[in-house]
């Protein structure tokens, strides 16, 4: 037997553009077998088309990308014997039965009628979705839908798993659920590649995350490491309307974090304990005329995006940086 | 080939179970004969009884119509994600385009069978024999396969179900304009340039001729030569267009 090769997903230079509009631009990154990778990014950073290129379902223009060992492109029935897709829309039949629809699937990917019966029957138990078995698809809630597509996904026991965007829609519920079973996959050895532009979903699920903004990689780590990135607690503050803001930014000129001036807000570096918030407090309003409200907060990846692109996961709302 | 089957059992019963479509494809012919026969057919002068012109007409606009909606069947697999799945599974897509044609094949059995029971009714009586019979089925399966792959293609290339079903009224439109429905000598002169070198009238004409004994001439081969390009290019294209299909 030929040794396993130690990277479930490696891209070099990987280059895409859409009409001469570069999607990627000279994006790598490498994915350990038998881990959960997390690809984060705004809308439009380039995480379907990603995803789409190792799925072998897009031609990149430029730039290696191999997965499981084999090259997306001049080795493409390799690849696709051992990778699965879950899109973004469920790809699932509403007018099948949850079991017609693994039963098709698991026809199609080469399993006789038994082998074919009996898969159907251990993934609708494993997923939950037994007792609506025999039901139209039409009638699940979005989170059923969400656990047939993923069933669907695990009928030719893929070695790598890509999941894109696998709980936007989702309620907070489906998506807990939703996150257990990554969970259990991974612990049955299999690689997962997913894109999320939340950032609580890479943190919760990810063993690596890639920061993906502008077609590139900005950042890349554990979700520790990145939030290393950035102060590991920040004092918020809010001003009063009277308050010359502009003044007190050059006053602390490289101590603050970020602001925002139409709001009035802006954050500092702190230990959080109360000595240094106090302290820090009496520096900026000896008078006490200055602050309307402050908060301590916890270094979130949030922040580590923000550091790191310039806008919000969520809305790629502008956000002024200093 | 098990995944042509395979996908074809899916298509039969996703068809099965759109209740719209399917009542749709079924009522539209037997609504169509009432029409033609009941309520133009009195004003329409052909020589002859009107049902017995109008009805090659009517099976050839229903067979038509019918198959256009694998149009829109095409576009929610490719639009829906299936078509990814499936791609990703390495699926080819001869298998999945075949599939829903099959589906199609199957829909336009069904409601053939119940346009020429409509007809009977009506007091349509050929007089072919089985081999003309078996001759003008074969007709009709050559277009409705030729108008299905089409129809498949236009599928891969529309931007939403919406957009394909558009096709669907596109290809109802063409038989009006064809000797389906009036002979093409009353058509105004313009027009009648069109109606003699579009394929639905010398299908019409083939169709007339096996089952009613009127001359087909050339027609035949006509009808099959368009039927046979239509399809060989509708494969070409579907093929490339499900290759490079980006969702």
């Amino acid at each position: 037997m030929e040794p396993p090769h130690p990277f479930a997903v490696e891209v070099s230079a990987l280059k895409k553009s859409y009409r001469s509009r570069p999607v990627l631009d000279g994006l790598a990154l490498e994915v350990a077998r038998g881990s959960v990778f997390a690809l984060l990014g705004p809308n439009g950073a380039g995480k379907t088309t990603t995803v789409r290129i190792l799925a072998t379902l897009l031609d990149a223009d430029a730039g290696e990308v191999r997965v499981a060992g084999f090259d997306v492109r001049t080795q493409r029935g390799d690849v696709r014997r051992r990778i699965s897709l879950t899109g973004q829309y469920a790809a699932v039949d509403a007018l099948q039965t949850g079991e017609e629809n693994l039963w098709t699937i698991a026809r199609l990917a080469g399993l006789t009628r038994p082998a074919s019966r009996q898969l159907t029957a251990e993934l609708l138990e494993r997923f939950g979705l037994t007792e609506a078995a025999s039901r139209r698809v039409a009638a699940y809630s979005g989170g059923m839908r969400r656990r047939l597509d993923l069933a669907a996904s695990l009928v030719s026991a893929p070695e790598v798993i890509f999941l894109d965007e696998p709980t936007t829609g989702l309620d907070p519920s489906s998506r807990l659920e939703l996150w257990k079973i990554v969970g259990e996959l991974v612990d049955a050895g299999v690689t997962v590649f997913l894109t999320t532009q939340y950032l609580e979903e890479a943190d919760r699920l990810a063993d690596r995350i890639a920061v993906l903004d502008g077609g590139r990689i900005v950042a890349e780590g554990t979700a520790d490491e990145l939030k290393r990135v950035v102060a590991q607690e920040r004092l918020e503050l809010k001003l009063h309307r009277t308050a010359a803001f502009g003044e007190l930014l050059a006053r602390l000129n490289g101590r603050v974090l970020d602001a925002n001036p139409v709001e009035r807000t802006l954050s500092l570096a702190s230990d959080g304990g109360a000595s240094d918030v106090r302290a820090l407090l009496d520096e900026i309003d000896p008078d006490r005329t200055t602050i309307e409200e402050f908060a301590v907060h916890k270094a979130t990846l949030d922040d580590v995006f923000l550091n790191l692109t310039g806008h919000t996961a969520q809305t790629g709302k502008e956000t002024i940086r200093v | 080939m098990s995944e042509a089957l395979t996908l074809s059992a899916r298509c039969l019963r996703i068809s099965r179970r759109q209740i719209d479509a399917l009542t749709t494809s079924l009522m539209l012919p037997v609504l169509m004969m009432l029409l033609f026969v009941e309520l133009f057919g009195g004003a329409i002068t052909t020589g002859g009884k009107y049902v017995t012109y109008v009805v090659p007409g009517v099976l050839l606009l229903c067979t038509g119509f019918s198959s256009g909606l694998t149009a829109v069947s095409v576009c929610q697999d490719a639009s829906g994600g299936i078509v990814d799945r499936l791609r990703a599974m390495n699926v080819r897509g001869a298998a999945v385009l075949s599939a829903h044609v099959a589906a199609s094949i199957a829909r336009n059995a069904a409601s053939t069978t119940l346009v020429i029971a409509a007809a009977f009714a009506l007091g349509f009586r050929p007089h072919a024999g089985l081999l003309g019979w078996i001759a003008a089925i074969g007709i009709l399966l050559a277009f409705v396969a030729a108008v299905s792959w089409l129809a498949a293609a236009i599928g891969l290339l529309a931007s939403s179900p919406e957009a394909a079903n558009g096709f669907t009224f596109f290809i109802m439109f063409i038989p009006y304009a064809s000797s389906a429905f009036v002979p093409v000598h009353t058509m105004p002169h313009w027009l009648q340039g069109f109606a003699r070198h579009q394929p639905i009238t010398p299908l019409t004409e083939t169709l007339r001729g096996l089952l009613l004994g009127t001359p087909i001439g050339s027609n035949a081969w006509i009808a099959l030569a368009w039927c046979a390009g239509i399809l060989a290019i509708s494969i070409a294209a579907a093929g490339t267009l499900f290759a490079r299909r980006t969702a």
